[in-house]
């Protein structure tokens, strides 16, 4: 099953690596991972997308509050949380295929932030679930590049991560 | 006043107590060396090959209840040194690091002996450090002890570029050090004692398996005592041995690949389990599929939560200190009425005699040639179960904790994780140091023995009188045995053509060397070895080459099927 796990780690060098190297060395799935420092600057705040049964999960996240570096972990998915994704998405858009490309964007509430005679470039925000959805709803051979930030997820109402 | 990163290297070292520090000089630690060279607080130990230093400072730790320090330069001194830092942390061993760098402006140019170590070492430390700044050099070698300590202990390295050794700042060392992000659980939790004596007092099949846990986390006393008040079967790891006498009867011997048929048998067929400061890794439980064939409640206590629940589903997990949590149990089981099912325990122990009048471990003890079981049993007699034995890796390593008998932890020093051939004899330095009064064994092979060989050298400088008890059935024993049950008796690079006269090799280092070929000089050999006080002595004793280790639970195999003698 898919979980969404929050850390809050020191905010310093090396301290991704430890992660990264946590799951590679483990063997753990990594769909995807982002991070940036926090409001307090000596924190950062990572999100990692995983998949694994209950017992692999449980081991995640023991194995990262092993870590020095690692202030608090959180597996979100095992309560009401809110997850988001941004996508840029250039894709083909000349002739008949502009009009449609723009409904598409409208539909998914994506914008058009950079326009050429013949592609769009779209930013669109989402749960990753949306983001492949729009992909899917293109026509084939639509898509010209995308790049994905991966999933950011924070607790919803008074769920919170923090020192 | 201000103070070099060189100089407040020693002197942290030796604020924090360090007795010795096992390192090998080169470029970029030649300013902490020019600091040893002008103290005499900490005294240092030259080791011939940084593995050495890593294994001495490992062994040092395991025997006392200090942490184990070394120093070694960048580049080849680190990756040279990876292996004995691996071996620590497989084995939870506390062993403090401090590497040189090359200077910080360098870091990253590919610079003559630059390597990542932080990088190289990250997988196989509890944490490692980069100093870049001398104003962070004392709080983190303050912390680098503190965690290499505390918790599951560990191997912690602190890498320090030379320009950082030459750089000044004020000299502080702190008394304490809190990290918001690490803090060990200490207490196990009370309500999860009490789940846990419920049911090992219902039980009808009971069965306690120790690790090293108990070794590290000093409660051999409070297991001893919870065990014999229960009147239990305890069996231990490979890494447990000694955390439980045994000569006592309750004790069942070792468990395991090469456990005996008595333990694996109790073990595969209790109901109840307590199982503290040990980890069911593969060589413990053979195949989790098989194990879990049979139904059992299974208790477990670990300071590590990760050790629980990794490999095999618990009952009722209890985080904590493993000497806390034992005290705790034998508390609320004194202060209960309930006492463990009379009935049921008699049925149980009359099974395990008969498991154990199986008599795995039987050898024949009238063998023309030396039978290597032999050689580690005289051993055990003449020292009196004394002695602190090393060993390396391999048949040899199976045949010292099968026929010497343990009664007490921090005896037995082994490298149980990792395997590492070469670990013997500079792991026996370092329990010299520790225990310079005490009679220190090296029981190693042919093989091991010479991947740190050039260690004799360093026994030559530091006059250290260990007594080296090389099994030498020419042969990598258990590489032949492997070839031999399981691959068509087809030994493939397991024999040694060309081994070395280890008596002149033991001679020209300046020890005594010695060579064993009958049964009845093994008793005259040892005891003039050990009443040679002073000195090292290399017994080469020639064993039969085709002694296997038995039992032996084959790889992908059940606890229970065992190939026997």
């Amino acid at each position: 099953m898919k979980h969404i796990i929050s850390l809050l780690l020191e905010n310093e060098a090396g301290a991704l690596s430890r992660v990264a190297g946590l799951f590679s060395a483990r063997g753990y799935n990594i769909e995807s991972l982002t991070v940036a420092a926090t409001e307090d600057a000596t924190l950062s705040r990572m999100t990692i997308v995983t998949t694994g049964s209950d017992d692999v999960i449980e081991q995640i996240t023991k194995q990262l509050n092993k870590l020095v570096d690692v202030v608090k972990v959180v597996d979100l998915s095992e309560g009401e949380h809110i997850e988001r994704e941004l996508m840029l998405v250039k894709v083909r858009a000349a002739g008949k295929d502009r009009e449609e490309m723009k409904r598409m964007a409208d539909i998914f509430r994506g914008r058009i932030i950079d326009v050429t005679d013949k592609t769009y470039t779209i930013e669109l925000t989402g749960t990753g679930q949306k983001l492949d959805a729009f992909i899917e709803a293109l026509e084939e051979g639509a898509v010209l590049e995308t790049v994905r930030t991966g999933a950011s997820g924070i607790g919803r109402g008074e769920r919170i991560l923090r020192v | 006043m201000e103070l070099t990163g060189a100089e407040i290297t020693m002197r942290c070292l030796a604020d924090e107590g360090v007795e010795y520090l096992f390192g090998y000089p080169g470029g970029a630690v030649l300013h902490i060396y020019d600091e040893l060279f002008k103290q005499d607080r900490v005294k240092h130990i030259l080791v011939r090959h940084e593995q050495a230093a890593v294994h001495a400072a490992d062994g040092y730790a395991r025997t006392c209840q200090k942490p184990g320090v070394c120093l070694v330069t960048s580049g080849p001194g680190v990756t040279n040194a990876v292996t004995g830092i691996a071996t620590a942390y497989m084995d939870s061993i506390p062993v403090v690091i401090v590497s040189g760098q090359v200077p910080t402006h360098a870091i990253g140019q590919d610079a003559f002996q630059e390597v990542d170590t932080v990088g190289i070492t990250r997988p196989c430390v509890k944490h490692n450090f980069l100093v870049k700044d001398v104003k962070d050099l004392a709080a983190t070698m303050k912390k680098a002890f503190y965690i290499a300590t505390s918790g599951r202990p560990g191997p912690v390295l602190v890498d320090i570029p030379k320009d950082v050794t030459t750089a000044r700042c004020e000299y502080v060392y702190p008394d304490k050090v809190e990290l918001r992000s690490y803090s060990p659980v200490v207490k196990g939790h009370s309500g999860q004692i009490k789940k846990a004596l419920g049911l090992l007092l219902e039980a009808k099949r009971p069965m306690i398996y120790t690790g090293g846990g108990i070794v590290l986390g000093e409660a051999s006393a409070e297991l001893t005592q919870l065990v014999r008040a229960l009147g239990y079967p305890c069996t231990n790891t490979l890494m447990g041995l000694g955390g439980y006498p045994a000569t006592d009867p309750q004790f069942m011997g070792m468990l395991g690949m090469h456990g005996t048929y008595e333990a694996n048998m109790a073990m595969q067929h209790c109901d109840v389990l307590l199982a503290v400061g040990a980890r069911f890794d593969d060589r413990v439980i053979g195949n989790p599929k098989h194990f879990f064939q049979e139904d059992r409640k299974i208790i477990h206590v670990d300071v590590d939560p990760s050790s629980i629940s990794k490999r095999v589903k618990v009952d009722v997990p209890i985080v904590g200190d493993v000497k806390e949590v034992l005290s705790e149990m034998s508390r609320q089981y004194a202060a209960g009425g309930t006492k463990p099912d009379a009935a049921a325990l008699k049925a149980w122990w009359t099974q395990i005699e008969l498991w154990r009048a199986r008599d795995c471990l039987k050898y024949d003890r009238a063998s023309p040639i030396i039978k290597p079981q032999m050689v580690v049993q005289k051993l055990y007699e003449i020292t009196k179960g004394e002695a602190f034995v090393t060993s390396d890796v391999g048949q040899h390593q199976m045949w010292a904790a099968q026929f010497y008998k343990f009664d007490k932890p921090r005896r037995w020093v082994n490298s149980g994780g990792l395997g590492t051939m070469g670990f013997g004899l500079p792991a026996a330095m370092g329990v010299y140091l520790a225990h310079p009064d005490s009679q220190v064994v090296c029981v190693t092979g042919e093989a091991s023995i010479q991947m740190c060989i050039q260690e004799l050298s360093t026994c030559k400088q530091y006059r250290m009188p260990i007594k080296i008890v090389n099994l030498n059935n020419r042969y990598m024993g258990m590489v032949r045995q492997w070839q031999e049950f399981f691959h068509g008796n087809r030994y493939a690079e397991s024999y040694m053509d060309a081994l070395p006269d280890f008596v002149k090799l033991a001679e020209s280092y300046g020890h005594v060397g010695m060579r064993i070929e009958k049964p009845e000089d093994i008793e005259p050999a040892l005891k003039e070895a050990f009443a040679r006080k002073d000195q090292l002595v290399f017994m080469d004793f020639i064993t039969d080459q085709t002694e296997n280790v038995f039992p032996m639970v084959p790889g992908g195999k059940g606890l229970s099927e065992m190939i026997l003698v």
